[in-house]
């Protein structure tokens, strides 16, 4: 469990973040959280030769309002969104999603920024971010920013729309409109804790009809998707279970779902669609109230 | 003085474990230290064309670096201690690999260098010259004709046969008015301690002593087979265990690591430290379990059972460890369980393959026992249409036919099944939970309650049915301040006993638990002694300390009644103090006692001066455990996951010194078992990749995800030893794990799902109940 040797930087701004990225170029790696860049170092499964280290820039960690979204720093710890009033009270899938990530230890250090740009196709949080079409910004070494969807954002395993020249500065998430209710249930792999299926549901009600409906799902498939089968079966429609659940069996297709020695692929698309089903369900409970 | 035994004494282990301040084998740093890494092979089966060390040798900061052949003649290969039949086949095991790789993990070559990344970087530097062979992963494979043959010396996969046998097995098969048959697997297990292994040696150059530290259950076992491996006189090498974070078999092993570092130290005349990466624990320490086999049970309509049979592939990995070929005998011993099976039979195979070696885990073979019989007990109970718990108690031996001899001559100590039984089904309100089952599943919900009543074999044990010894040593010292040594041989690795050893020297000395010191696990400090495994702790180790505290205390007695100036059978003990029977008023405390011993001037002077005794006890049967657990569960069948809404257990392991350290025993058991049962497996692919290899895709039981456990015990005394003691540290592991397949089973009976194999992870059991609804 050692790493390769390495050099090290502590930036204490993002500017001089982006300069050493600049220096370095494809010989540095960013590091965040460190809850899965360490770990694949100490297997040297990865051995970068430089880590440059955000875990000093301070202006990189916050959550706070902005217009009619949040803005949550690229640097803000699971365990920040977990327990940010703002959050549980805009959108407050998010709180609900951090806290199913890994333990406490892992929620501690581990940071949106990291999760996303490392893309792990059984990480948590993209399937919130999709559901909540959400948007993360980033900043290149010239100091250019650019605003990804989250749709555009994932593009395949572990590989994200963020060019080797970028740093994830904030992740934007609308607010929720009212009468709005979301879930996140999740099926854990059981010796790592990340998602065999995690699903994001948000349904927006007018009295019983279903005005928006987004959801996302991940752990089933190379990247977390938007399951937008399920979305459009369901606009429009008058809440009933029997079209939750019909619509519910929609939630793998056209999908090619993982397969390794925890769930095959059949198990894991079974489990999308009654994960599905069951956060329709519970977000639209808590639509009601 | 309030009396200790019997008590929940606080464990006096855990202020230094709580604060940080317990030492374990990484702990240690010596000057001029070097560190060791280990280069271990990718391949599970490959020939070694070409090893080249020259660029490792050259990298700045490598201190050496040996191969397989550097040490041929120089360190004896690793001995085996059993040998159930004379005609098993033996392979030749050396520290290092020499002409072929077995099986991925396989040490090749060892790096030492001044500090733990040099050593890791230089690993990469050498090269090694692999051709690949086909590898044997499967072990029914491994039997056919056109496999790839493992050891080519040995000329054959097959290790060895094993039979046992008692009353006549066809007969009562002929005369069956049912047989129930499963195949069951008993899947490959990774003990995971939460300390790895680690060793460091140091070599005194001018007394020519090695000293080598490590993390092992067994000190003098080690120092009697590394000190044979290395050429060295015994007395020529030291060994201590200092506090060890968990063993569960793994550590009740010698390796090769252990003789490796001790030659390293020995040739570079330089102290070197290895620590085991999680990795390499996953790797290259013992497994448990891995055994493939079909049972089946005859019996009368009635539930009577007639007789039972069990045939068996064992799997024992690539090399024998240090008792490999004796673990699944220990099933085969315990197979009748809890009733009176008047003939039973069990034939098996034992096969190499490209593994890691299984060895004891954690209940070492008399887990499969229970999960097999038990099982079966439940298949023939939905077979026969009689209550799970009315099938038991028709076969259960009865309180006054102990001692019980099996058919094929194991004798059961004591025992009291039923009253287990009948508090644990009152404890888990048995009928109450059976209305609920039937009301949960008019609406579609699946409850189901699982029973395991389990008898098990330890304290371990007569040493003429062990491969070395089953006695245990203690010394006992009173000083001449009047404070207390205790020496033992049974070196503990967690379970506490500087706790329970303590609170006997206290009750049989009369003097305060503060004034005890409990020594152990240094072969200098310490008489020759066996080890903790086998649930022998207390039931052997223990009643040693109590026999060398008896010694002392006749001693003290005859030096009290010399200085009361009365005859001997005149003196009472109460407390600490030695009391004359007629006089009352005259009296000396253990410490008059003490300094009369040790400064003799006032002295008979037919006694020899100091106040110590050694006891060496040899137990005269083994002990045997048991009890009842019941679990209740739901499944949700859309999912496949399983809840569990209750679990008791009402274990009964004879006269308890201390509840708490009991408690805990039991409530660690059976998340351990619920580990096997539901979660864990590991698992090596068809080319012989270990895919588990890692804490992220081995998965177990944690704080979040265990079982609420209540638990309560009955106390039948066992004869065999002085404190009525049996054993718990492996009961509940072996217990608990049918008790969980048992309840999903229950649970998913209307759906006609009869048995799933281990683990029942809710991929697993929705794949299950998938199967049965399309059939």
């Amino acid at each position: 469990m050692f790493p390769a040797p390495f050099e090290y930087y502590a930036p204490k701004t993002l500017q001089e973040a982006l300069s050493l990225l600049a220096q370095h170029g494809e010989n540095a790696k960013v590091l965040a959280g460190g809850q899965s860049l360490v770990p694949l170092m100490k297997l040297r499964l990865s051995t970068p030769a430089v880590i440059i280290d955000l875990n000093g820039i301070a202006e990189l960690r916050y959550i706070r309002e902005e217009g009619n979204y949040v803005a949550i720093g690229a640097m803000a710890r699971h365990y920040d969104l977990e327990t940010s009033d703002l959050l549980k009270r805009l959108c407050p899938i998010l709180p609900e999603c951090a806290s199913h990530i890994g333990d406490v230890q892992v929620r501690n250090r581990g940071t949106i920024g990291g999760s996303l740009a490392h893309a792990d196709p059984a990480a948590d949080y993209p399937a919130a971010v999709l559901a909540c079409e959400g948007e993360i910004k980033v900043v290149d070494t010239d100091g250019k920013e650019r605003v990804i969807k989250a749709t555009d954002f994932f593009v395949d395993l572990f590989t994200t729309a963020l060019q080797p020249n970028e740093i994830i500065t904030e992740i934007r998430i609308p607010a929720f409109a009212p009468k709005t209710g979301s879930a996140y249930l999740k099926m854990e792999q059981l010796a790592s804790g990340y998602a065999l299926c995690g699903v994001a549901a948000i349904v927006s009600l007018d009295d019983s009809v279903i005005q928006d409906v987004r959801v996302g799902i991940t752990g089933v498939a190379p990247k977390a998707y938007r399951a937008t089968g399920v979305e459009n079966a369901l606009k429009g429609q008058a809440f009933n279970p029997k079209t939750i659940e019909q619509a519910s069996e929609l939630a793998a297709d056209g999908i090619n779902p993982l397969e390794d020695i925890h769930a095959d692929a059949e198990y894991r698309a079974h489990l999308a669609k009654v994960l599905t089903k069951r956060a329709l369900l519970k977000a639209i409970e808590r639509a009601k109230v | 003085m309030p009396k200790l035994v019997g008590q929940s004494f606080k464990r006096v282990e855990d202020p230094r474990l709580i604060t940080g301040e317990g030492q374990y084998v990484d702990d240690i740093q010596l000057p001029r230290m070097c560190y060791a890494a280990i280069l271990r092979s990718p391949y599970p089966h490959a020939r070694i064309k070409n090893i080249d060390t020259s660029k490792a040798e050259k990298r700045e900061g490598v201190v050496a670096v040996i191969t397989g052949k550097d040490i041929l003649g120089k360190i004896n290969p690793l001995p085996c201690a059993a040998r159930p039949v004379p005609e098993l086949k033996m392979p030749t095991h050396y520290a290092l690999a020499v002409n072929k790789v077995y099986f991925v993990g396989h040490p090749i070559a060892v790096v030492v260098a001044e500090d733990r990344y040099i050593a890791r970087d230089a690993l990469d530097l050498i090269e090694v010259d692999y051709e690949p062979l086909p590898p044997v992963a499967d072990p029914e494979q491994a039997l056919r004709s056109d496999a790839p043959i493992i050891h080519e010396d040995l000329g054959t996969n097959l290790a060895f046969e094993w039979k046992i046998e008692g009353g006549d097995v066809d007969a009562a098969f002929a005369q069956a008015e049912v047989v129930v048959k499963q195949e069951f697997v008993n899947q490959r297990l990774i003990p995971v301690p939460m300390e790895p292994r680690c060793v460091v040696a140091q070599w005194d150059a001018g007394k020519q002593i090695l000293t080598l530290w490590t993390s092992t259950q067994i000190p003098h076992l080690v120092r009697s087979l590394i000190s044979g491996m290395l050429n060295l006189p015994e007395t020529h090498l030291r060994v201590i265990a200092p506090d060890v974070g968990g063993g569960f078999g793994q550590k009740l092993q010698v390796y090769v690591e252990e003789a490796l570092m001790g030659y390293l130290a020995m040739k570079l005349d330089r102290p070197v430290k290895w620590t085991e990466t999680r990795r390499e624990n996953f790797m290259a320490s013992i497994h448990g379990r891995d055994q493939v086999g079909v049972m089946e049970l005859a019996l009368k309509r009635d539930g009577t059972i007639l007789g039972l049979r069990y045939d068996v592939i064992a799997d024992m990995g690539a090399y024998y460890q240090l008792l490999t070929p004796a673990i699944p005998t220990l099933t085969g011993l315990m197979l009748c369980g809890s009733y009176k099976i008047p003939a039973v039979r069990m034939t098996k195979k034992a096969v190499f393959t490209n593994k890691m070696s299984t060895d004891a885990y954690r209940g070492a073979g008399r887990p499969e026992a229970t999960f097999l019989l038990e099982r079966m007990m439940d298949l023939a109970a939905k077979e026969l249409g009689i209550d799970p718990a009315e099938i038991r108690r028709k076969n259960f031996i009865q309180p006054d036919e102990f001692p019980y001899t099996t058919p094929h001559g194991i004798t059961y100590d004591s025992g009291n099944y039923e009253a287990a039984l009948n508090r644990a089904l009152e404890l888990a309100e048995y009928s109450r939970w059976r209305k609920e089952q039937e009301e949960a599943r008019k609406q579609g919900r699946y409850i189901g309650i699982g029973i395991s009543s389990y008898v098990e074999i330890c304290g371990m044990g007569p040493s003429k049915a062990m491969p070395a010894g089953g006695w245990e040593s203690a010394t006992v010292r009173i000083e001449p301040s009047g404070k207390v040594v205790v020496l033992t041989g049974a070196h503990p690795h967690g379970q506490g006993e500087e706790t329970s050893f303590t609170q006997i020297v206290v009750e049989e000395l009369g003097v305060n638990p503060e004034d005890v010191m409990v020594i152990h696990g240094d072969t200098e400090a310490v008489q020759y002694g066996i080890g903790i495994f086998g649930s022998r702790g207390l039931a052997v180790g223990g009643t040693a300390v109590y026999m060398a505290a008896q010694k002392v205390k006749e001693k003290a007695r005859k030096v009290a009644a010399f200085l009361l100036g009365v005859e001997e059978n005149e003196v009472e003990q109460v407390d600490g103090n030695f009391i004359s029977k007629s006089d009352p008023s005259k009296s000396v405390t253990l410490l008059q006692v003490a300094n009369a011993a040790y400064d003799p001037k006032n002295y008979p002077t037919d006694m020899e001066p100091g106040l110590v005794a050694t006891a060496f006890y040899e137990p005269s049967n083994f002990t045997f455990p048991s009890g009842t657990h019941v679990c209740v569960c739901e499944v949700d069948i859309e999912t496949g996951e399983v809840k569990i809404l209750k679990y008791v257990a009402v274990d009964d392991c004879g006269k308890v010194v201390n509840p708490m350290l009991v408690e805990g025993q039991i409530i660690g058991g059976i998340v351990q078992a619920f580990g096997q049962a539901m979660m864990e497996r590991c698992f090596y692919d068809e080319n012989g990749q270990l895919i588990t290899g890692e804490l992220t895709d081995y998965p177990i039981p944690k704080a979040h995800n265990s079982p609420k456990i209540t638990v309560e015990r009955i106390e039948t005394p066992s004869p065999v030893n002085p404190l009525g003691a049996k054993g718990v540290g492996e009961a509940g592991t072996i217990g608990a794990t049918p008790a969980f397949i048992n309840a999903v089973c229950d649970a998913l009976e209307p759906l006609g799902v009869k048995h799933i194999d281990m683990p029942l992870t809710p991929a697993n059991v929705w794949k299950a109940i998938k199967q049965a609804k399309g059939s």
